[in-house]
């Protein structure tokens, strides 16, 4: 029997209705269906979209400035990362690294803190987590989805700012030899390989930092102030990593190995800074999902 | 809807309700205790509850040992001033909120413990619709359904037609949300409930910001409903609704459930006054007193010469047919003759102490 034809049959007396059959619960498929909505949300949102466009829209500043300025080495400092932008007119895959290079300490972080701080708080703010928990939802399934949903937006954010100036650094500059930071001269091919190792790198990094937000964001019911709380502790965390006295706890910060990336751009690929970086991200973002998770797995829900 | 639902609301204790606790000159309704109901089991009821309290950080208790007992088939008015813990109690139902002490069961299963394989089968309106505002009312369905495992995306859109095109909502389907009347967003609130074959609902306040026609084609949405075997936990704060569409009552006050049984027995317990309307009040008020009624109150009003007035007293044990004989023995110009109509607003004022404010 159907559930619609339990429901439409007219019980002469009502306490015959106590134990009519449904359909029993649908086996549990994997479906991509709950993931699907979430993106479509935070893909939908004017906001988000707008964000996208500023983290867009940096490489192109900078692609345009080299190219009609006149000096490309004239500004943005001699080596290091900062040197990106001076190579830039040797091949346009420069570009790319130079948006990432100065998106790193605020963009970046701030457009997965908006969508990490949003992910539960935003649900509690407009009232719609009490629907989903009721329809049910398992709030381990909400977390996992919200948290996919987070690391999603920074996978495309992280290659967003890439692919936007490796294009429009190939489109003005064009394809040369690519000179690593070791001095070694490689083909583009091989430098594109390194430019993807640097964005999965950066990946691993913002994640770890979009779980604190996903934390931050189970503690509260305001979304913006989930944002602004998460994008102040990673100034913070800059702000101490530069205060050489404090040197001692600086392999602690959640930021500390952020721009160690420039040592996928070495030939050979130094390990020294990467390794621990990946390992303080696993751990931060352990962490911080387990606090995700054991403080929305019994939250009293009155929003 | 008025056929009386076959369970009884004590499965333990079938004989008539006795009135313990409530204040003695109030109706006799059930009284409760948190120990009243405990050894039902889920089976037979809808809703059960049982010494379910919730105090929050800071010490205030906003539900202090309940036992629900919402048989199937019922709509069950969960009636009380605003504060009075409603809401809270909702909460706990659906898992949302975890109670300090006590359980509870939806269709049989325990709460949160069985929350995944009950709750498909519960539509739910908690405190207000809550939606994406700069989504349609269509994508918020759709949102929603999309979260619902138990949900067939084959059919979803008929099943989202089907629900808005039940609350009449259809015209409004592609709107934003956030440009909703208050009235549209209930009903939508109430389309999610409905997106889903369901056994149970429960909705908390389900008129609320309506019009007189919108709350009219809830009632009757609600009453066709549970004419279809649906069991309705119906939360509000008007008495007119619980009276025009409940079969059973329970009313909080204060955070405790000072009262749970039928609406009917709820009525017929209720101590049955009768009212004479006659153009010499205080002649009638001292044949009533004589005839031995109790709590006799004259309202007299003198018009132009004319004076009329209506005496009401508590009938007692009196046969109506005797107090008229007795009347007309006293030569009362008796003009009309009746039952006072029992007014649950009395009764309920009797129950809580106080009127239907703000519980503190």
């Amino acid at each position: 029997m159907s559930a619609a034809e339990a429901l439409s049959q007219v019980p002469s007396d009502a306490s015959a209705v106590d134990r009519q059959e449904f359909p029993p619960v649908r086996s549990r498929r994997m479906s991509t269906r709950f993931l699907r909505s979430e993106l479509r949300l935070i893909y939908g949102r004017r906001r988000n979209i707008a964000g996208m466009a500023v983290l867009a829209v940096v490489p192109i500043i900078i692609a345009f400035a080299v190219r009609y300025s006149g000096s490309p080495r004239g500004g943005g400092g001699g080596g290091g990362e900062g040197g990106f932008i001076g190579q830039a007119t040797n091949n346009g895959l420069f570009v790319g690294l130079a948006a990432l290079t100065v998106e790193l300490p605020l963009f970046l972080p701030l457009a997965v803190a908006v969508v990490a701080g949003d992910a539960v708080a935003g649900e509690a703010n407009v009232g719609t987590l009490r629907y989903l928990l009721a329809r049910p939802v398992q709030r381990t399934r909400l977390l996992a989805v919200k948290y996919l949903g987070v690391l999603i937006a920074t996978i495309t954010a992280v290659l967003l700012v890439a692919v936007v100036g490796v294009g429009f650094g190939l489109a003005l500059f064009g394809a040369g030899p690519v000179t690593l930071l070791s001095g070694t001269q490689v083909s583009t091919a091989v430098g594109l390989w390194r430019l993807l190792l640097v964005c999965g790198y950066l990946v691993i990094c913002l994640a770890a930092f979009g779980a604190m937000g996903l934390f931050v964001s189970t503690l509260t019911e305001q979304p913006i102030g989930a944002t602004i709380a998460v994008v102040g502790l990673a100034l913070l965390s800059q702000i101490l990593d530069s205060v050489t006295q404090l040197s001692a706890i600086h392999p602690y910060l959640p930021t500390h190995y952020w721009l160690s990336f420039g040592d996928l751009l070495r030939d050979p690929i130094s390990t020294d800074q990467i390794v621990p970086g990946i390992v303080s991200a696993v751990v931060y973002g352990a962490i911080f999902l387990a606090a995700a998770w054991a403080r929305f797995g019994t939250k009293d829900i009155t929003s | 809807m008025t056929s009386p639902v076959g369970t009884s609301v004590t499965p333990s204790d079938p004989a008539p309700p006795v009135a313990g606790t409530l204040p003695a000159a109030g109706p006799a309704v059930l009284p409760l205790q948190s120990t009243a109901m405990s050894g039902i089991s889920g089976d037979g009821f809808a809703v059960t509850s049982d010494g379910l309290t919730k105090r929050f950080r800071g010490g205030q208790v906003a539900v202090d040992h309940i036992a629900l007992a919402v048989p199937h088939g019922a709509v069950y008015g969960f009636l009380g001033p605003n504060g009075s813990g409603k809401t809270t109690t909702i909460r706990m139902l659906l898992g949302l909120v975890r109670p300090t002490a006590g359980t509870n069961t939806l269709l049989g299963g325990r709460i949160p413990e069985d929350s995944q394989r009950v709750l498909p089968r519960v539509g739910a309106l908690v405190e207000g619709p809550a939606f994406h505002p700069y989504l349609s009312g269509r994508d918020n369905l759709r949102r929603l359904d999309a979260a619902d495992r138990m949900a067939d995306p084959a059919n979803c859109a008929e099943r989202i037609a089907g629900a808005l095109e039940r609350v009449g909502l259809s015209a409004a389907a592609g709107k934003r949300f956030r440009n909703y009347s208050l009235g549209m967003r209930q009903r939508l609130g109430i389309a999610a409930a409905l997106l889903q074959p369901r056994q149970l609902l429960i909705l908390d306040e389900p008129t609320n910001g309506l019009d007189p026609q919108g709350t009219r084609e809830v009632r009757s949405l609600v009453t066709d409903l549970a004419a279809g075997g649906v069991t309705v936990l119906l939360s509000t704060h008007l008495l007119s609704e619980v009276e025009q569409i409940c079969t059973h009552v329970g009313v909080m006050h204060v955070g405790k459930l000072v009262a749970q049984s039928r609406l009917s027995d709820l009525r017929s317990q209720t101590a049955q006054r009768i009212r004479v309307h006659t153009t010499r009040p205080e002649l009638a008020a001292a044949s009533l007193t004589r005839l031995g009624l109790h709590d006799v109150i004259a309202e007299g009003a003198q018009t132009s010469g004319q004076s009329s007035g209506e005496v009401t007293a508590l009938l007692g044990s009196a046969d109506p047919e005797w107090v008229i004989a007795a009347l007309v023995h006293d030569e009362v110009p008796v003009l009309a003759f009746g039952p006072v109509p029992v007014n649950l607003e009395d009764v309920f004022v009797t129950l809580t102490g106080e009127g239907f404010g703000v519980s503190g």
